[in-house]
């Protein structure tokens, strides 16, 4: 783990190592996991329950898939392009999973950036990284236009199955309404970056507290897994 | 003062104090508050509130059943919207909102040992989402075509179809939008109360010294994080259903001669989804309710809790085991018989964990010093109605004896003692039990001993009628039974008296609330630690505690919670802030 969380534990004993190491922090006083502040907890705990609202919607997808008595519209054709008279099968999804992807690499930058007390770079990153976000939002808006222009709607399409536009919109939308969250906030945070409000201890406009280069940290931690879940839906939805 | 021994290590101090923000106008201290107690306090004054709505419902729907036929404003339209709003509304706004949002609000940061809850801002937030999921329910009453008639498990196609009230109109939208409001805003409360428990405890706290309590309410929050996800995906889909006309629970079907537009979707989809939230969610509003009244036991018996550590663990199997046996609300519904099996053999392998809970209460109170102070005759009562309502469960558990006994009022019966009542009970005797903290003032004695004795034989004269008319075969959720041929004239009778004794029982409640508010100025003075309980809440240097709860030093914790008639002490309590060996202590090593 890295030590840059460790950021008031300078008081602590010495652990133990591995599992002995887990059992002994759970039996100890003050903290269940030692070297994460609440912040961090709070984000990867509101992750795993994210995490069972996308398994919920996918589980649900697929229980629609797998027991249509009609066609499931074929992914390759619906999703392809017609660049320069010829149809390329996912492509546009193929540049938009690269685009999130990539984003998550300038993400991981500005972590690092970040606590190396870089204002500058890590600002520029987290910017980078808000407009690969967008971009991919816009894309995603590009094939939500073409798919309706072609007579896909919620509730029925010209190829097969009603559901398959209705978990198709349901569930982009609800990944691309993840991003857009995380667009905004990567802002403000870049803002308060460059502003040097975690290096003077500025206090939060609305919560009064002061923010620490930690939450660059926090802020990726639901980066990677807005894309992560990127993964998934392209594995289930697209690949499938 | 106790025998202090220099031994006790002092482990050092790990995270440093929080600010907390410090409130500058009478706005900010009592309306938009950060603090957990008051936020505490507003969700339970907007449960309370709620939950009263909830209670005329069910006087109505006992007026329409006590006397089938007298009252006319009572269409079976009418009806269906009362069973749908009660249930509701007592299982999610009143139930999960009392427990975790105003009990798991004040106690975990006061019995932890916190300053208050990690992060003030988004505790409050998650009042004021609460608060907007409250007033979209209530406005459904006003709305055109009323609220929904669904029935409270909102099952499809029926729910958005026009045959229901409320189906193809305002109701069933409103209701889905106020469930996905509930739960965005429970969220925010619930990370809170997670990351408190795990992260925010102080020194010396381990989890293994937690109260009860707390462990009740972690355990159920952390189940709630985890089985609302699945309710808010069949919220968004239903609403989807119903506003844009896809078809994820609706198949092809035909209403009034008329084919609809829906084509190809799975009701029973609904009802995995429905249940995977549902069933955990009977033990979110029962572990809570565990936790506390074990405190209220080992308190009021003046004896530690028997068996601590397996309490614990019996509490985290039951969340666990709670996760699979959701289908066997679905037995009628047209399962594989074979997961049938799965599901019946899960549900009662909970009764093991169960067993042992009610087992540790019992021996904590054998040879223990009973008082028989009003939280205790309500834990008292709690712990047969919450025996009685299990063993109805163990008999609906049962595929081949749920199969003639569904949808009669013996699953009524079963469900409502075991956690309408049972819960409940354990909510009054806390309330009587944490008053004097919140408030600074007991509750009147003579009416508190009334409140609860009205409200537990009525309660058992209510529901105990209930289990024969189901064994009867006398369905539930219809408006009318009057010419049916099973309905005997004796057990008409019954309906009539459980019809008055309903009423009864609610009258009790106005006598309850009136105390609350009557008791705020005129109770009698409570002190800081009136029951001369170990736990940090009552160690605070004010009554009520005031912001940042312990004043300029957090208290550190040198022992468990249930250090009662230690053996060599010289009071019959040691609180868990005070040092000293004791070799008598029963704390498990």
């Amino acid at each position: 783990m890295a030590e840059t969380s460790l950021t008031h534990t300078d008081r602590m004993a010495p652990r133990p190592a591995g599992w002995q190491g887990i059992a002994a922090d759970w039996a100890s006083d003050q903290r269940a996991f030692k070297n994460v502040s609440w912040g961090k907890a709070m984000m990867w705990i509101f992750l795993l329950s994210d995490t069972f609202i996308f398994g919920c919607f996918l589980l649900s997808y697929m229980t629609a898939r797998i027991s249509t008595r009609v066609p499931w519209p074929n992914p390759s054709e619906v999703f392809a392009l017609r660049i320069g008279g010829s149809e390329i099968p996912l492509i546009l999804i193929a540049i938009m999973t690269f685009v999130l992807i990539s984003s998550s690499g300038t993400m991981a930058m500005a972590v690092n950036f970040g606590y190396r007390r870089d204002r500058r770079k890590t600002a520029i990153l987290m910017l980078l990284t808000a407009a690969l976000g967008a971009t991919f939002v816009g894309m995603q808006a590009f094939e939500w236009t073409k798919l309706i222009m072609e007579g896909v709607r919620p509730w029925g399409n010209p190829w097969g199955a009603a559901q398959f536009g209705s978990s198709f919109f349901m569930i982009t939308g609800f990944h691309g309404t993840h991003v857009t969250i995380g667009v905004i906030f990567l802002i403000i945070t870049a803002r308060k970056v460059w502003r040097g409000d975690f290096d003077v201890g500025r206090p939060g406009f609305f919560t009064s507290r002061r923010g620490r280069y930690e939450n660059v940290e926090i802020m990726g931690l639901y980066w990677h897994f807005v894309d992560l879940v990127w993964v998934f839906i392209f594995a289930f939805f697209y690949l499938w | 003062m106790v025998d202090v021994t220099p031994a006790d290590a002092v482990p050092p101090a790990e995270v440093a104090e929080v600010e907390l923000y410090h409130p500058h106008s009478w706005w900010t201290k009592y309306v938009f508050s950060q603090d957990a107690k008051v936020i505490a306090v507003q969700y339970s004054a907007t449960a309370t509130a709620i939950g009263l709505v909830a209670l005329v419902l069910s006087w109505l729907m006992r007026l329409q059943l006590g006397f089938p036929g007298t009252f006319d404003f009572i269409t079976p339209e009418a009806y269906y919207q009362f069973i749908t709003m009660h249930g509701m509304i007592m299982v999610i706004y009143l139930l999960t909102a009392l427990f975790l949002g105003g009990f798991g609000n004040y106690l975990i940061p006061l019995m932890v040992g916190a300053r208050d809850m990690v992060f003030p801002y988004v505790n409050m937030l998650s009042y004021w989402v609460y608060l907007a999921a409250v007033l979209v329910l209530v406005s459904s009453f006003f709305a055109p075509g009323g609220p929904t008639g669904a029935g409270w498990t909102l099952y499809p196609p029926q729910a958005i179809m026009t045959g229901t009230p409320g189906g193809q109109d305002w109701g069933i939208i409103l209701m889905l939008t106020s469930l996905i409001l509930f739960i965005i805003g429970f969220t925010m409360g619930g990370l809170n109360y997670v990351v408190t428990v795990l992260q925010g405890r102080t020194r010396g706290m381990t989890l293994m010294r937690l109260p009860l309590t707390v462990w009740g309410i972690f355990t159920a929050t952390v189940m709630a994080l985890l089985a609302f996800p699945a309710l808010f995906v069949a919220c968004v889909m239903m609403l989807l259903d119903r506003a844009l006309g896809t078809s994820f629970f609706m198949p092809a079907i035909v209403e009034m001669g008329q084919q609809l537009q829906h084509n190809g979707g799975s009701p029973i989809l609904f009802q995995h989804l429905f249940w995977f939230f549902g069933h955990p969610e009977v033990y979110i509003v029962a572990l809570p309710a565990f936790g506390i009244v074990s405190d209220l036991i080992s308190t009021h018996a003046r004896k530690n809790i028997f068996g601590y550590r397996m309490m614990v663990w019996a509490i985290i199997a039951i969340g666990a085991l709670s996760f699979v046996v959701w289908a066997h609300h679905m037995y009628v519904s047209g399962m594989h018989p074979y997961f049938g099996f799965f599901f019946a053999t899960t549900t009662l392998i909970i009764a093991i964990p169960t067993a042992i809970k009610v087992y540790n209460w019992v021996l904590t109170l054998w040879r223990g010093d009973i008082h028989l102070t009003i939280p205790m005759l309500f834990a008292l009562a709690f712990i047969v109605t919450f025996v009685n309502g299990g063993l109805t469960g163990l008999f609906l558990g049962n595929v081949v004896v749920d199969v003639p006994l569904s949808d009669t009022m013996f699953v009524v019966a079963h469900f409502h003692m075991v956690m309408g009542v049972a819960p409940i009970l354990v909510i009054f005797g806390a309330i009587y039990h944490w008053y004097p903290k919140v408030t600074g003032r007991m509750l009147d004695e003579t009416l508190g001993r009334f409140h609860f004795w009205v409200t537990f034989l009525g309660a058992y004269l209510i529901f105990f009628p209930m289990h024969y008319l189901g064994l009867m075969g006398i369905p539930r959720r219809y408006a009318e039974l009057t010419d049916m041929t099973i309905m005997t004239e004796s057990a008409h009778h019954l309906n009539s008296f459980i019809s008055i004794m309903a009423f009864i029982v609610g009258f009790a409640q106005m006598v309850f609330l009136f105390n609350l508010i009557w008791s705020i100025r005129h109770g009698r003075e409570a002190g800081g630690n009136p029951w001369r309980a170990t736990t940090l809440e009552w160690q605070t240097p004010q009554t009520p505690p005031a912001h940042g709860n312990f004043g300029k030093e957090l208290p550190i914790v040198y022992r468990w919670a249930y250090d009662y008639s230690v053996p060599g002490a010289k009071e019959d309590f040691i609180p868990q802030n005070v040092p000293g060996n004791f070799g008598l202590s029963k704390e498990p090593a």
